[in-house]
């Protein structure tokens, strides 16, 4: 058992506009399991037009929007904080990107047929718009993190269909749902320690087992390393998300 | 649309009834088969009723804004067609024109009071023609069925703009800015054949003691719907609602001409406030709780002032209204002791369906001092949403610390469960049971229903047990609500008894 007592650091950004699929849950998730363990907390949002410190953070949070601010944070994303999120996942810093977020994370995002927008360039993937309804239901994939697989259930509410590059491995494999773009069978992607995936609902109170992965994995330690907590109802709520996914 | 239509009401009364003899509850049943024999059924229906018709749209309100209405409208001695059963899709408002509907062009009322599901406004708009339309608020809800809130507000803004929208008189909350915005075209509407559609009626609240400290987590319409730059606020209030104005452009909130000053809210019991028309200002003493009561009043208030209603009536219709279907409905139920002893027990049913609401629930209960016992079924049928996310943006936190025993129920009672318990309520006071019978007989006290496993395990840490006699208070989302109602029918329980 780890007794070494470093904070974790993270960092939100733009969590009063990139927020709609409520994911404040997932950095509540986050706080409570740090707090619960001794394990001092720190989390700071960095909003439109402020500068971002690679250094200063073991985690980089960038959740959902709606449209008209998902092109007002990605103007901004690409004008004040591209080279600092470079540098904190070239440093091995986790950046998660959820729904819009990830999006954000690839090249490009078609907002409408023909109106492109450059992304973050973090994970090798665009995102078009097709023909066809939004792709809008209970999900679960299958994971494969150091070496164990798991699974991750949650929502999905994308018009968007997301392509991985040729080199991109993706998150997961769908179980149940879409995922990326509706036939892949591949959901998300993930390049080191940066992960983009499409599941909210938010997906780290569904998923306790990732949220305690990433928390280990910003601090450099052992998933095994973190003190258990009581995980019962946890346990039923990711259950009873699989089963509404029918997995 | 060819032939009479005289036997498709017919047929669709028929196949209604059948479809009530086979069980099927559904209100909206005749309607949809109407609609599907006669495309313009509702807009031929409409067209009986001499005083035309309103229709009332929002995120949350609807249903006790229109029943506050009926309430007034009734006693103005208007004879009212009313889709009260919150049926406020096509179908259900077919229903209920078709139940009104008699002889070849006949109807029983006068005017038409419909509440209408955001989505289907402009449908209906274009379909009844009506004379005034009211819109009460926008919050993010169900964006698995609804999308975002701007696409929501463009579809409100083109219904209103075109014919036979731009000839309705509009009601609208001045405090928020997105539903205040679709007032602005108006102002300068050209070619409207109705020359009193260019008064927008807005209404708002004036009371600075109610501002809240910072806005809600999950507030939504923050920018400018004009030029895109963030809004400042004077004053929130409730959600995004409040006293704003746009730094960049000028664009302010409107200046109401219905208004409420000096709100005093009383617990989950009733509101008082001052209300504020051009016809002069009147105390009302609301029996429903809370401020976004209180902001259901003033809309109701403001379109019976464009209904040209006294005044004196509004507040006699305000004060009697009562409250509409599992929104702070009260029952007694009697409830078995550990002991076996049988008391009574008060329930009290507050609708949860979306954060800005869910928000307002809970604000409203912690304002009842003391612990709560607390019953919340969470479900994700289609009606409620599939996407239970919402519970993660609505402020559970404002219970942290008041919750003497929680129940959790529901098709995702475990997602509320662990929702709870990250809010900070203590573990040993969660207790969850996804099937609704078996909870309610635990939340309402009914000990030995419980297994002696959980007995154990579930409140090793002391969970006390509840009181006789406080209240229960059911959280429930849109089809818990409707299976609670149901499980307190077969109870014997009806809404007779309902308060």
């Amino acid at each position: 058992m780890s007794t070494a007592s470093r904070t974790l650091r993270v960092c939100a950004l733009y969590p009063d506009l990139m927020n709609i699929y409520a994911d404040r849950g997932n950095l509540l998730v986050i706080e409570r399991r740090c707090v619960w363990r001794g394990i001092p907390f720190q989390l700071t949002s960095c909003g439109l037009s402020e500068p971002l410190d690679a250094d200063a953070h073991d985690l980089f949070y960038l959740g959902g929007g709606q449209d008209r601010d998902q092109v007002l944070c990605t103007e901004d994303l690409l004008a004040t904080k591209r080279d600092a999120l470079h540098a904190a996942a070239a440093r091995g810093a986790i950046v998660l990107g959820i729904c819009g977020g990830y999006q954000l994370l690839g090249r490009s995002y078609e907002l409408s047929p023909g109106e492109q927008i450059a992304g973050v360039g973090l994970l090798d993937v665009r995102t078009v718009r097709e023909d066809g309804p939004r792709l809008i239901g209970n999900v679960a994939i299958e994971v494969t993190l150091d070496g164990e697989k798991a699974v991750l259930a949650g929502f999905e509410n994308h018009g968007g269909r997301t392509r991985l590059g040729v080199d991109q491995a993706p998150l997961g494999r769908v179980l149940r749902g879409y995922g990326n773009d509706g036939h892949s069978g591949f959901e998300g992607a993930r390049s080191g320690n940066t992960i983009g995936t499409y599941l909210h609902g938010p997906l780290l109170p569904k998923n306790v087992w990732f949220a305690d992965w990433l928390i280990a994995t910003a601090l450099g330690l052992d998933r095994q390393e973190l003190l258990p907590l009581d995980d019962t109802l946890e346990r039923e709520a990711h259950e009873s998300a699989r089963i509404a996914a029918h997995a | 649309m060819s032939g009479p239509l005289g036997p498709k009401l017919a047929i669709a009364r028929a196949v209604g009834a059948l479809s009530r003899l086979r069980g099927g509850g559904a209100t909206s049943v005749p309607g949809k088969v109407l609609t599907r024999l006669e495309p313009d059924a509702i807009g031929l229906l409409g067209a009986r009723l001499s005083r035309g018709s309103v229709l009332i749209s929002a995120t949350n309100g609807k249903t006790t804004t229109a029943a506050m209405l009926a309430s007034i409208l009734k006693r103005a001695g208007l004879p009212l067609v009313h889709n009260r059963a919150g049926a406020n899709m096509a179908g259900g408002i077919a229903s209920t024109l078709l139940a009104a509907a008699h002889g070849r062009a006949g109807i029983d009322g006068e005017l038409g009071l419909f509440e209408v599901d955001e989505f289907w406004l402009a449908q209906l708009v274009a379909q009844l023609r009506p004379r005034a339309i009211l819109l009460g608020n926008l919050f993010r809800d169900q964006l698995d069925r609804y999308g975002e809130l701007e696409t929501i507000a463009e579809r409100w803004a083109k219904t209103l703009q075109e014919n036979p929208g731009r000839d309705a008189r509009l009601v609208l909350n001045a405090d928020d800015p997105m539903v205040a915005d679709l007032g602005r075209a108006r102002a300068d509407a050209e070619g409207s054949a109705n020359r009193s559609a260019a008064d927008v009626v807005y209404f708002g609240v004036d009371d600075n003691s109610l501002a809240l400290p910072h806005m809600a987590h999950a507030a939504d319409a923050k920018h400018c719907r004009n030029c895109g730059a963030p809004y400042s606020f004077d004053a929130v209030y409730l959600g995004h609602l409040g006293h704003y104005r746009c730094p960049s452009c000028g664009q302010a909130r409107p200046a109401p001409i219905v208004r409420a000053t000096d709100v005093h809210l009383e617990g989950v019991r009733a509101a008082r406030f001052m209300l504020h028309t051009p016809a002069g200002a009147a105390e009302v003493a609301l029996p429903l709780p809370g401020l976004y009561n209180v902001y259901n009043a003033l809309a109701a208030a403001a379109l019976a002032y464009a209904l040209d209603v006294s005044l004196e009536t509004i507040v006699a219709g305000l004060q009697n209204t009562r409250a509409a279907f599992g929104r702070a409905e009260t029952v007694t139920l009697s409830a078995t002791e550990p002991g076996g002893e049988t008391v009574e027990r008060e329930l009290r049913i507050l609708l949860v369906k979306n954060p800005a609401g869910a928000n307002e629930v809970l604000r409203t209960l912690a304002l009842e001092p003391g612990e709560h016992d607390l019953l919340g079924v969470l479900n994700d049928n289609t009606a409620d949403g599939r996407d239970v996310s919402w519970v993660w943006d609505a402020d559970f936190e404002l219970l942290a610390g008041r919750v003497r025993r929680a129940t959790c129920s529901g098709t995702r009672a475990a997602e509320l469960a662990v929702r709870l318990k990250y809010a900070g309520v203590e573990l040993a006071r969660i207790e969850v049971q996804p099937e609704l019978a078996t909870a309610l007989s635990m939340a309402l006290g009914g000990r030995e229903e419980e297994e002696e496993e959980e007995e154990e395990e579930g409140t090793a840490g002391g969970a006390p047990a509840p009181g006789p006699r406080a209240p229960l208070y059911a959280l429930p989302t849109y089809t818990a609500m409707l299976a609670l109602r149901d499980l307190l029918a077969e109870r014997g329980v009806t809404g007779s008894a309902l308060t």
